[in-house]
């Protein structure tokens, strides 16, 4: 339910992104999300939709890569995938891992687009 | 640091901003540019303006999360009745709608700052920004923010506070932790509240409670207490909050900074902050 609110500052964020290099428009958002952000993709997605009306990325594609969980248990120096309601370790079933991925909430790359006229240099750096 | 002032732009980055510095471009034309930030960076930068204003008075500020009707209002009057000769507090309220919340705590002779969200689910560090100027911080040592009741979104916000306090009452059921991963992980003590029902209620096992919270790789403590009776386990939630303030004042002291046990990324994406924008080459 909390993911207009989220995706409300995602606009902010790009908004301001946008403005300070002077793009014409966003055409790509893409974000990371761990299943234990507390962030649903597909609800993310809809809310997207609703946020991006009037504004710079009006017609931006959402990229959403959503990660496994992932812990690192210390007793027997493993790393396992596991689920987000049960992290113990795969391995030896301890439960006091550390969480190495899966919390995450990342806006990670927006693509713009620039002036029409293009820039040498930027033409030039392409690697 | 943040992208909002531009304090984040630094001489290893400066030139990334400038109009001859090197930008990257996608095979069909577009300009790609790494951000690495959360997705609520307002949020967390909003939350920690706010954390800085209670730090400057050593102010310690406890969230309080739960489904409705867990009993968070209930705790609150206890406690501040048992402690109101020794701390000075008040509370920041979150409901969707009414004031009656604000009135109980008021009740008790303690400052209460009542924020209705509307149809809002939690609160957001702006949110509690707005109350906390309401509230003088230099005649305060606890603020307690009740947050608005529901297992889901509130976990996802920072509001600038120290510590979360996660309640789970005994006629939810034992299995919430696995339920709510979220928000269980989100605590820094979990409290099993309403445990002079246990003794009628024959589905709900605290061992089990504890044990699927232990899953979520949480050692923190669980108490499990009865406000109402003000048992054994409420004395332990007392103690708790009592030493968490004194550690919390040495920490202060030493200039340390307090977070809650949420927003970890954010945390470890803070580490970046000297490169947080570059352009993807």
């Amino acid at each position: 339910m909390h993911e207009l609110a989220v995706c409300q500052d995602i606009m902010q964020q790009v908004t301001q992104l946008a403005a300070r290099h002077k793009a014409k428009s966003v055409s790509l958002i893409r974000l990371q999300i761990g299943p234990l952000s507390g962030i649903e993709a597909p609800l993310l997605e809809t809310a997207f939709t609703i946020a991006r009306a009037g504004s710079i990325a009006e017609y931006a594609r959402l990229a959403i890569e959503t990660l496994a969980v992932k812990v690192y248990c210390p007793e027997c120096a493993s790393e396992s995938v596991v689920s987000a309601d049960n992290l113990c370790c795969a391995q030896c079933g301890n439960w006091q891992t550390r969480l190495l991925q899966g919390d995450e909430m990342i806006l990670r790359q927006v693509e713009m687009d620039m002036d029409d006229v293009p820039d040498p240099d930027i033409s030039t750096s392409r690697h | 640091m943040c992208d909002t002032c531009g304090c984040n732009i630094t001489e290893a980055n400066r030139h990334l901003l400038e109009k001859d510095g090197k930008l990257s471009q996608t095979p069909d034309g577009h300009t790609a540019i790494d951000v690495l930030h959360s997705l609520l960076h307002e949020n967390d930068h909003q939350a920690a303006h706010n954390r800085e204003h209670f730090d400057k008075h050593q102010v310690l500020a406890v969230n309080l999360m739960s489904s409705p009707g867990s009993g968070k209002t209930r705790l609150l009057e206890q406690t501040l009745e048992q402690l109101g000769k020794h701390f000075r507090m008040a509370v920041i309220e979150g409901d969707l709608e009414t004031e009656n919340d604000a009135q109980r705590i008021r009740a008790k002779g303690v400052p209460a700052i009542q924020i209705t969200t509307g149809s809002a689910c939690h609160l957001d560090a702006h949110m509690v920004h707005q109350a906390v100027h309401d509230l003088d911080l230099s005649q305060l040592d606890i603020v307690f923010i009740e947050n608005v009741g529901n297992l889901v979104c509130p976990a996802s916000f920072d509001l600038g506070h120290h510590v979360n306090i996660t309640l789970l009452s005994v006629t939810e059921g034992d299995d919430k932790p696995s339920k709510y991963p979220v928000m269980f992980r989100a605590a820094d003590v979990l409290l099993i509240t309403k445990a002079d029902l246990l003794q009628v209620l024959d589905d709900f096992d605290t061992a089990v409670a504890a044990k699927n919270f232990r899953q979520l790789a949480k050692a923190n403590p669980v108490i499990a207490l009865s406000a109402k009776t003000r048992d054994e386990g409420f004395q332990a939630w007392i103690q708790w909050l009592t030493e968490t303030l004194s550690q919390h004042r040495l920490r202060i002291a030493e200039g340390e900074q307090v977070r809650p046990a949420i927003q970890q990324d954010g945390q470890r994406l803070h580490q970046h902050d000297g490169m947080s924008e570059h352009h993807h080459l």
